[in-house]
Parts: C-alpha cells; sequence; structure tokens
C-alpha cells in the first residue's frame, strides 16, 4: 500500500467547532487515521508533525497581522489546502467588524488597547491564499467532512452541491417554513449541506452555508418585505455567519442603503 | 317506492357503496394488515402524508388557503375529513423516493461482487389520493415504466400500489386541473374513490383489489351498504358541479386570483417563443431553488451517484432527485449548457407543457398547482404562460 497521506490542521480566529466536526466523526476519525497520517491536529493531540502536508484544512478567518503572515507559510506546506467552515471561508460572524470601528471594539472589550494587534478586517483564508477547495457551514458537515476525506484518499473529485437547502427540505419531506408560516427563511438562496436541519424543527435557515449557486437575493428578500418583514430583520439575516460572502453582503448593504433613503 | 339495499357480495367494479366513517376506519385497519398505510395529516402548518391508523388523524374540519408563495391551514367547522386540497406531499414522494439505493457491490481480493437486494417494504397505500394525482400517477407510469426502459423500485413499489382516492369537493385558487383535463373527478386507474357526503362516503370500487378489500369489509359488520341510483347521481353530480364552478371562477377583490390555462396550441406556442424577454423578466424573480420541480408530481429527473467508503471496498449506487434548475443538471465538459436562470426556467416550462407532448403523448402538468404555492417567490406558471401567450415574439 501507498504512504500514507499526510494532513494537518490549522485554526485561525475561530471556535473550533469545525475541527470539533472531525474529531466528531466518532466511528469514521478511527478509520480516517487508517488512511490518513494525522500530522498536525493541535485540537487533538500535543505530539506536533514537521510540514509538508499532503491536505491542509484551515479553520478560522485572518484578524491580525501575524495570521495573515501564519497562513503565507501553511500555503506553502500543504498540497492541497481546504478551508473548513464560515470563518475560513467567508470571514465568520467576527467580520461583523468590517462595517464598524476596529478602535472603538479593541477600546470598549480590551482593559490595555495598546496590548491589542488586530486588522481593521476580518477576511477568508482565499483573500490571502489560493484555496482549493471550500467547506461551508457553521460549524462544517460532518458527512460532508467524511466526503472530502474520501475523495481526496480515492483520488476523486468531492461532491459537494452547490444548490440550495430546499433541496434537502424537499428530500425529507420538511414542509418549508417560508410558504406555510411565513417565516423569512434564508434556505432557497443558501448551498445545501447541512441536511435542512433548522427548517425541520419550524426554524428558517440562518443561511450558514452561505450563499448557493446562484443566488437571488434580490428576489427573496422583496418577497419577504412584501409579506411584512420588516428591512432590518433582513439586514440582520442576511449579515451574520456568511456576512461577508459577496452575496450576502451584497444584499445587506443594499437593504441598508435603502432603508436610509 | 323504497328498495332494501342489495347485500355487497353481489357488487362489482364500478358499483358504489355507502361507506360510513366507521367503514373507512375498517378500511384503514384492514388495509394496515398487510400494507403500509399513508393519508392526509396535519403537520407543521400543512396536510401531508404520513402513515395513518385511523380517521381520527385525518384533517377534518381544516382547510387549505392556497396563492403564488403562500400555504395558509384555518379551521372551518363546516369542512369533512377532505375538504383540504393537496399539499406539498404527492405519490412521487412515496413510488420515486428522492434517494434511493440501486445497487450495491463489494470488492473482495480484487473482485466486484454486486450484493442481491433487501426485498422491498411492505406494499403502500395511499389514502386520499386527488384527481391531478392520479392524472400524474398515468404520467409517471408512461415515464418509468411505458418508455422501454422499466425502473425495477418503481415497478415494484406500483405494481403493489393502493389507491382510495378522493374526489374533490372544493378547489384552491391555485388548482388548475380543470384547464388540463386531469379532473376534478378522479379517473378510473384508481382502486377505490370516495366521495365525501353528509356524514358518509359514496364509495366506489375500481379495480379488483378493491373489490377484493370491500368483499373483506363487508363479513365485519361496518354499515357498509349498496348506494341507491339517487345517492351514486349525487355524488357524480358533486364533482361536475365542482368542474362548471372552475371554468366559472372570477377574480374577486382580496382573494387568490383563480388559475386556469389555456392549453389551446400550447406546444407550439411555447417553441415559437424562445427568444421571448418574457424569459429574461421571470429570471429576476426565479430562484432557482427548485422548490417547483421538487414539488410537482411529475417532474422525474434523478442523478446516480457512487458512494464509496474510506476503503474504496464497499460502494452504494445512489439515485436521488435532480432538477433542471441546478447548474449541475446540465453541466457536461467545459461547462453547463444552461448558465442562466432564464434558460432553465424556459427549459422547465417548455419540457413541462411542450416538450412532453412530443415525449409522452400527453403534458407533464395535471394543474395541482403546487409550483405555484410552493415557489417561495409565487412565481406562477399560469402566469407566465399567458404573458408568452398574449404578447407578440419578438
Amino acid at each position: 500500500m501507498a504512504a500514507h497521506l499526510r494532513l494537518g490542521v490549522f485554526k485561525f480566529a475561530s471556535c473550533d467547532g469545525c475541527q470539533l466536526q472531525l474529531l466528531d466523526a466518532q466511528g469514521k476519525l478511527l478509520e480516517i487515521a487508517r488512511h490518513l497520517d494525522i500530522a498536525h491536529f493541535p485540537e487533538a493531540r500535543s505530539a506536533v508533525g514537521e510540514g509538508p502536508y499532503d491536505i491542509g484544512l484551515v479553520e478560522g478567518s485572518i484578524t491580525t497581522p501575524a495570521d495573515a503572515e501564519r497562513i503565507q507559510e501553511i500555503r506553502r506546506q500543504c498540497r492541497y489546502l481546504v478551508t473548513i467552515g464560515a470563518c475560513a471561508t467567508s470571514g465568520g460572524i467576527q467580520a461583523l467588524r468590517n462595517w464598524g470601528q476596529i478602535d472603538s471594539f479593541v477600546s470598549a472589550v480590551y482593559a490595555t488597547p495598546a496590548f491589542i494587534s488586530t486588522l481593521a478586517t476580518s477576511t477568508p483564508i482565499a483573500d490571502h491564499v489560493p484555496v482549493d477547495f471550500e467547506l461551508r457551514g457553521c460549524p462544517i458537515d460532518v458527512r460532508q467532512l467524511v466526503e472530502l476525506i474520501t475523495s481526496f484518499v480515492l483520488g476523486r473529485k468531492p461532491r459537494v452541491p452547490s444548490t440550495s437547502v430546499c433541496v434537502e427540505c424537499k428530500a425529507r419531506g420538511t414542509v418549508c417554513v417560508a410558504v406555510a408560516q411565513g417565516i423569512p427563511c434564508l434556505g432557497p438562496v443558501t448551498q445545501a449541506g447541512c441536511g435542512a436541519i433548522c427548517p425541520a424543527h419550524g426554524r428558517e435557515c440562518f443561511g450558514c452555508f452561505g450563499p448557493s449557486e446562484p443566488a437571488n437575493l434580490v428576489s427573496l428578500t422583496g418577497q419577504y418585505e412584501r409579506q411584512g418583514t420588516p428591512p432590518e430583520q433582513l439586514i440582520r439575516l442576511t449579515r451574520s455567519f456568511n456576512a461577508q460572502s459577496p452575496a450576502f453582503r451584497a444584499e445587506s448593504d443594499r437593504l441598508e442603503g435603502a432603508s436610509h433613503e | 317506492m323504497v328498495v332494501s339495499p342489495s347485500p355487497i357480495s353481489e357488487r362489482n367494479i364500478g358499483d358504489w357503496l355507502r361507506l360510513p366513517p366507521a367503514g373507512l376506519q375498517l378500511l384503514i385497519e384492514t388495509l394496515a394488515e398487510n400494507h403500509r398505510v399513508v393519508g392526509p395529516q396535519v403537520a407543521d402548518g400543512a396536510v401531508v402524508y404520513r402513515d395513518l391508523r385511523g380517521i381520527a388523524e385525518l384533517p377534518v374540519g381544516w382547510l387549505d388557503e392556497q396563492d403564488g408563495g403562500r400555504y395558509r391551514l384555518h379551521q372551518d367547522p363546516t369542512a369533512g375529513f377532505f375538504d383540504h386540497v393537496v399539499g406539498p406531499h404527492s405519490l412521487k414522494n412515496f413510488l420515486f423516493p428522492a434517494r434511493e439505493t440501486v445497487a450495491s457491490f463489494v470488492r473482495t481480493d480484487g473482485e466486484w461482487v454486486q450484493q442481491t437486494h433487501a426485498p422491498e417494504d411492505r406494499p403502500l397505500a395511499v389514502i386520499g389520493v386527488r384527481a391531478c394525482d392520479m392524472a400524474a400517477l398515468r404520467i409517471q407510469d408512461k415515464v418509468f415504466l411505458g418508455s422501454g426502459h422499466v425502473d425495477p423500485g418503481y415497478q415494484a413499489r406500483r405494481q403493489r400500489l393502493f389507491t382510495v382516492a378522493v374526489n374533490c369537493r372544493r378547489a384552491a385558487a391555485t388548482c388548475f386541473c380543470h384547464s388540463m383535463a386531469c379532473g376534478p373527478a378522479v379517473e378510473p386507474g384508481f382502486d377505490l374513490a370516495l366521495t365525501e357526503r353528509d356524514g358518509w362516503f359514496a364509495c366506489q370500487i375500481g379495480s379488483p383489489a378493491g373489490h377484493a378489500l370491500i368483499q373483506r369489509l363487508a363479513t365485519a359488520d361496518a354499515g357498509i351498504v349498496s348506494c341507491t341510483v339517487e345517492e351514486v347521481d349525487a355524488a357524480k353530480q358533486v364533482s361536475i358541479d365542482l368542474e362548471a364552478s372552475m371554468h366559472a371562477r372570477q377574480p374577486e377583490a382580496g382573494a387568490p386570483r383563480p388559475r386556469s390555462l389555456d392549453t389551446h396550441g400550447i406546444r407550439d406556442l411555447l417553441y415559437a417563443q424562445m427568444e421571448h424577454p418574457r424569459w429574461e423578466e421571470v429570471a429576476t424573480r426565479c430562484l432557482s431553488c427548485t422548490n417547483c420541480t421538487l414539488v410537482c408530481p411529475t417532474c422525474f429527473c434523478s442523478s446516480v451517484t457512487e458512494v464509496a467508503d474510506l476503503s474504496g471496498d464497499h460502494v452504494e449506487r445512489e439515485r436521488h432527485w435532480a432538477s433542471c434548475f441546478t447548474l449541475d443538471h446540465a453541466r457536461m465538459h467545459g461547462g453547463s449548457v444552461r448558465s442562466s436562470t432564464a434558460s432553465r426556467y424556459r427549459q422547465w416550462v417548455t419540457h413541462k407543457l411542450a416538450g412532453w407532448i412530443d415525449q409522452f403523448d400527453s403534458s407533464g402538468c395535471t394543474g395541482c398547482g403546487r409550483c405555484i404555492t410552493w415557489c417561495p417567490v409565487g412565481i406562477d406558471l399560469t402566469e407566465e404562460v399567458a404573458a408568452l401567450r398574449h404578447s407578440d415574439p419578438p
């Protein structure tokens, strides 16, 4: 059998939830470990294997000058670099800072702001280095992670559809919360992958997998506005875990501009 | 003259019986002995198909209001067991499930061996199938059984399907079965068909299986007797009156607009409008979210993927629903051949209402209205076709 492929897992500004999904693969984790050498995974083990790595999973966004440097070195060490989760892929919930003033946040939060070295923005990994593949979600979906690793081990393209969450609602027979209950739901413009968890529990999709392809947000928010949803609520809906992703950002800015007119 | 009811044992296919609610209960229980019985139930704000144990679970007293992108249930003391119309689910959800393993393989010592499939589930019995969905069943039969490429999974489920159809007593604003010649009266093809009356059901026998079930019920004390000639006529009149009222419907202020579709020359009309600006206009509203195709009872597209485990030694061939609204659906070497939403919407409508006629000798639309109701932004197929019809091509 060929030598084991080496895996590295790296963390930037994030909550660690996506890395936990790898640990949460449970029965699959041992199987993964049989096919991959998990060389670098500080969340899970203290032993640190030096690079290079065949595949690097990167969690988190770039929010400090030091991290902007560190990702360059990680990119050099990884044959394939895959971002995992909303932070790494679109900047995460912390990208809300991009609409504010970083100095006012720092002085409000920290006793000694002078010790804080931070960037004014939270940006996705792809803004800094080339990314080979993105796994969406807040957090990522275990099945998609296992699919990614399986495709890597078997040497084929990962099957991660860019279709809307509606596909998953309809497949599991969930009644549309937007149509039947009038709940503003981002499902029609959000990429599938989670298994449509929130609508199955009577809640709207929060868009944590980011925009689907295509994502006609103007049409969808227009419908919700006509049905009585205030623009402020729609701005909050589009400005959350993937606020910085281009389609969601453009729509929240458009709604904000329109409500100020 | 009073005629005493004939014993049921003399009844034949095509005959009508008086079925009290207790008889329907017994019918469900008897079917459940060797079927998975599903029927309409209220869940999550809609009438959906779920496993049904008895008449107490049926949506008695519920009515649905449907419009483009809108579905609401409300209680009405005058509503019977089946006065709701179609919800988001159809027979498709069961006969052509969203995901199905069609084959599985194991590699041992470098040799691939196909695994034998587990036997099918219990046969399915569906209570409350409407005329439009019986029409959809006939269309899906052509697709999956009639083209020379028989789908074995569909065939196995279809052959053992038992249908208790229901003749609608009302129509939602989104219903246009009358335009598509698919209702509101249920056409033959059912096992049993119910027409709800005041506190009882007129039940017509439609097949040998339906007849056999009624014979079994007759041996129990379920209060089932033959309908009188007057009762049969009155039951038939329900569909005749509803159809007439659907043709006569007029828009009213403050109420959802009643739908209809002018199908005259529709195949040639759509083929002549390929470059019409309306396709670009509807694309500004269309989300490409796929809902219309997934709730459509006749849309049959699927995709097949080989799902392997990490070792690569165990592979399942999985079929799942696909939709012409996704970019991947028309992706081939070099990219997607329908990269714009306008081209995808045009593909769906022209296939459903025109290409289908060439391919399967019937429209792909039954007028159930689900694509209108369950479109999150309320895009209305009937309105789009009317816009294409009443404006000149560029």
